[in-house]
C-alpha cells in the first residue's frame, strides 16, 4: 500500500464529499452473518464530530472528482481549479475495512464525480459495494449516491449491496436548478427515485411469500437540497420535502446551508454568511411534519412563507393558535400534549405513563425533563396553573422569549440592564 | 433502622433485599462491605451471605412483575456505582412488591423511580457512548486493543454489541479505571484481570503496535481534518457531542 499517495488521495476526495450532508447511518437492519465483518445498528451510531458541530458515521468520500458537469454550486465542477484525484475500487475497500476494524466508522458513504457517463459511474460504484459485501462479508452500513441517468438495471444492483440509496435534488426550485445546473433537471433525478420506491415495494411484496428474498437498500432512499444558494421561500422548501415523503417514501430530507466558495454572479456573494440558523429551522420543520403530526400548511402560511429565526416552529405555532391551549396535561389526548412548545415525544410517553398511576403537576413536568420555561404557560392541571394568565397577553411572545436561551442568540446584542 | 452488610456483588445485594423480608427488616439500608464505615458505634448490622437461591427468587419475582427490561434496568442502576443505587432498588423493589401487576418503574411521579429513570438514562448514554468511542489499535499478534475510562462500570453491558459486529478479529477491550478488560479470541469473551506488573504495559502500547497500524491512524486523522467545514465551525456543539474526557483515546483527537 502507498500510504503517502493514498492520504493525498484520501484529503482531496473527502474534502470533495463534504459538503454532502447526509452522515446517517440509522434505519438499516443488516445482522451480521457468520465468521462476518459488521453488524448495523437500527439507530445508528455517530462515532466523532467534527469542529463544525457534524457527526462523523460513515467514511464519506467521492469515488472520483473529475466531472464532466458544471453545476455553479458545486467544488468539483469542470471549470474549478482544483487538484483532481480518483480512488481505485480496491483502495475504497481496504479504507472502509481498516476504519472499521478500528471502530472508526459504520461504514461508507460513496459518491462521485460523474466521469465519462452516469453509467460507467455507477457502475464503479456498486463494484465497490459489491466486493464489500461478497468479497469481505462485510456487514456495516452502506450509503451508495445514485447517478442521475444510471439504468436501472445498475439502480437494481446498487440496491441489493447499499443499505441506503439517494439522489440529490441540489435545488428546490425547477427555475432554480435551471440557472445553476443547467445540464441537469429534477426529471432526471426523480426517474431513479421512482423506480427505487418501485422496487422496494416490491420487495416488501415478495418478502412476504419468500423467506429468504435478498434485501433492497433496507434504510430506504434520502435526498438533500442546497438552501439559499437561490431565493426559494421556506413554504416552497417544506411543500418540496412533503411531496417526496409522501410520494416517493423518502426515509430523510436533507437541507444544506449554502456554503459560499466559488465566485459566480449566479450566486450568493462569496461573503455571505452560511444560512445555519435558517437551516435549523427547516430541520425542525421537518421534524414536525415527520414525528410530531403537523402538515406543511400548518407550519408556514402562503402570507408568510418564511420560518421565524427568532422562535422554533412549534413554539411559533402554538403563538399563532392560542386558542387551543392551556392543554390539560392529566387528560389531553396524546396528539395534543405533542403540540405543546417544550415537550418532545420523550416526555410525552412520560407524561402518558406517569399518569396511570397519578395526577401529574408542574413539578413533576419539570423532573421528567420537559422544558418548561415553555411549556408552563400552555399546560393545565387540576389544581390553578398560574402562567395560563399569560396567554391571551398582547406581549405573550416577549414574556415567553425572555424565559428562554437560544443557543443562537449573540450574547453582544442582548440589552444590557441599568439596575 | 437495620444496616445490612453484602459483598458488593448483584447476587449479594439481591440476597440482601430478599433477608429484608425474610426477617422484617423494615426500614432498612443496604451497604456494599467496602462502603461501611464503622464509626456508627450503636448499629449492629446484619452481615448477609451471597446466597444464589435467595437472589434468585428475588429476580424471578422481578422478571415476573416488571419483564426482563425492568431488571435489566436495575443491573444497569447497580453497575452505575451511584451512591444511591442500594437504596433506589430496595426502593423498585418494595414498590413492585405492593403493586405486582403495575410497570412501576414507570411511576415517574415517584421520585425515586425518576431518580432511576436518570440513572438509567445516563448509563445507557455511557454505553452508547462506548460504542462510539472505542477506538481499536492493531498489535502485532493482529489483537485488536482498546483503552477506556467510562465514568460507569459498563463494559459487561458492551460485550454483545462488539463480539456481534467483531467476529472475525480477535479484539481487547481493558478499563483503566477498574482495572479489568474483555478478551475475545474469534469464539468466546472472557474477562480478564491483568496481573498488577501488566497493567502499566497495557497503558502503554506504543512498542506494540502493527507495523501499518501508525499508517491507518494517520489516514483517520486527516481524514477528521479535512471532512470539517471551517466556514460553520462551532466549538460548543463540538465539546458538547465530543466530551472532552474522552479525548485522551480518540485516535482522531490526539
Amino acid at each position: 500500500m502507498n500510504f503517502p499517495r493514498l492520504q493525498e488521495k484520501l484529503e482531496i476526495l473527502a474534502d470533495a464529499a463534504k459538503y454532502d450532508v447526509s452522515c446517517s447511518s440509522s434505519g438499516g437492519n443488516r445482522k451480521n452473518t457468520k465468521g462476518g465483518l459488521g453488524d448495523s445498528h437500527a439507530s445508528g451510531i455517530c462515532h466523532s464530530y467534527t469542529e463544525d458541530g457534524r457527526c462523523v458515521s460513515l467514511l464519506k468520500i467521492l469515488l472520483t472528482n473529475h466531472c464532466i458537469y458544471d453545476c455553479a454550486y458545486c467544488v468539483s465542477r469542470k471549470t474549478n481549479d482544483i487538484k483532481r484525484a480518483a480512488f481505485t475500487v480496491e483502495e475504497v475497500v481496504d479504507l472502509t475495512i481498516n476504519f472499521y476494524r478500528r471502530n472508526y466508522i459504520e461504514g461508507l458513504f460513496l459518491s462521485s464525480g460523474i466521469f465519462k457517463d452516469a453509467d460507467t459511474t455507477m457502475e464503479r460504484l456498486v463494484r465497490v459495494a459489491k466486493k464489500l459485501r461478497t468479497e469481505h462479508k462485510f456487514n456495516g452500513y452502506i450509503h451508495l449516491k445514485s447517478i442521475p441517468g444510471a439504468s436501472d438495471e445498475l439502480m437494481k444492483e446498487a440496491g441489493l449491496y447499499a443499505d441506503r440509496l439517494s439522489i440529490n435534488l441540489e435545488i428546490p426550485t425547477t427555475a432554480g436548478l435551471k440557472l445553476l445546473a443547467p445540464e441537469k433537471s429534477h426529471d432526471q433525478m426523480i426517474k431513479p427515485m421512482g423506480f427505487i420506491k418501485n422496487e422496494l415495494i416490491l420487495y416488501k411484496e415478495e418478502k412476504k411469500l419468500f423467506k429468504n428474498v435478498p434485501k433492497f437498500a433496507p434504510a430506504g432512499q434520502s435526498t438533500q437540497m442546497i438552501v439559499g444558494a437561490t431565493d426559494e421561500t421556506d413554504l416552497k422548501i417544506i411543500k418540496v420535502a412533503d411531496y417526496f415523503y409522501q410520494n416517493y417514501k423518502l426515509k430523510r430530507v436533507y437541507y444544506s446551508g449554502y456554503v459560499p466558495m466559488l465566485e459566480d454572479k449566479r450566486l450568493p456573494s462569496i461573503d455571505s454568511q452560511v444560512p445555519m440558523l435558517r437551516e435549523n429551522r427547516l430541520y425542525q420543520a421537518d421534524w414536525l411534519m415527520r414525528f410530531y403530526g403537523f402538515k406543511a400548511d400548518e407550519i408556514l402560511e402562503k402570507s408568510n412563507p418564511f420560518l421565524d429565526l427568532e422562535v422554533d416552529p412549534k413554539l411559533a405555532w402554538a403563538l399563532r393558535n392560542r386558542e387551543q391551549f392551556p392543554v390539560n396535561i392529566n387528560t389531553a389526548t396524546k396528539e395534543m400534549i405533542l403540540r405543546v412548545p417544550g415537550i418532545g415525544r420523550k416526555s410525552m410517553y412520560k407524561i402518558l405513563s406517569a399518569r396511570n398511576f397519578q395526577k401529574l403537576n408542574l413539578g413533576h413536568l419539570q423532573k421528567m425533563g420537559v422544558a418548561t420555561n415553555r411549556a408552563k404557560y400552555f399546560v393545565e392541571f387540576e389544581a390553578q396553573n398560574i402562567f395560563n394568565k399569560y396567554i391571551d397577553d398582547f406581549n405573550f411572545r416577549k414574556i415567553i422569549l425572555q424565559g428562554m436561551k437560544s443557543k443562537f442568540q449573540n450574547p453582544f446584542s442582548e440589552q444590557l440592564t441599568l439596575f | 433502622m437495620t444496616t445490612l452488610l453484602y459483598d458488593g456483588t448483584f447476587e449479594g445485594l439481591f440476597t440482601a433485599i430478599f433477608e429484608v423480608y425474610e426477617y422484617k427488616f423494615q426500614p432498612a439500608e443496604i451497604i456494599s462491605i467496602d462502603q461501611y464505615k464503622t464509626e456508627s458505634i450503636f448499629s449492629d448490622p446484619h452481615e448477609v451471605i451471597t446466597n444464589e437461591v435467595k437472589a434468585n427468587r428475588v429476580l424471578q419475582k422481578l422478571e415476573n412483575n416488571l419483564g426482563k427490561k425492568g431488571v435489566s434496568q436495575l443491573l444497569r442502576v447497580y453497575l452505575s456505582e451511584n451512591e444511591n443505587a442500594e437504596r433506589l432498588i430496595l426502593s423498585a423493589v418494595s414498590l413492585s412488591l405492593k403493586f405486582p401487576k403495575d410497570p412501576v418503574l414507570n411511576n415517574f411521579a415517584n421520585v425515586d423511580m425518576m431518580d432511576i429513570a436518570k440513572i438509567t438514562k445516563s448509563i445507557s448514554r455511557e454505553v452508547h457512548r462506548m460504542h462510539a468511542f472505542v477506538r481499536f489499535e492493531k498489535l502485532q499478534d493482529e489483537v485488536y486493543f482498546s483503552k477506556i475510562e467510562p465514568d460507569f462500570n459498563v463494559l459487561p453491558l458492551i460485550i454483545s454489541h462488539f463480539k456481534n459486529r467483531y467476529q472475525d478479529q480477535k479484539w481487547m477491550i481493558y478499563d483503566l479505571k477498574r482495572y479489568y478488560g474483555i478478551f475475545y479470541d474469534l469464539k468466546d469473551t472472557q474477562f480478564f484481570e491483568p496481573a498488577l506488573e501488566q497493567t502499566s504495559q497495557l497503558k502503554r502500547t506504543t512498542n506494540i503496535l502493527h507495523e501499518e497500524e501508525m499508517q491507518y491512524q494517520k489516514l483517520w486523522q486527516r481524514y477528521f481534518f479535512k471532512t470539517n467545514i471551517p466556514e460553520r465551525k462551532n466549538l460548543k456543539l463540538h465539546v458538547q457531542s465530543l466530551p472532552k474526557r474522552y479525548w485522551k483515546y480518540l485516535t482522531e483527537k490526539l
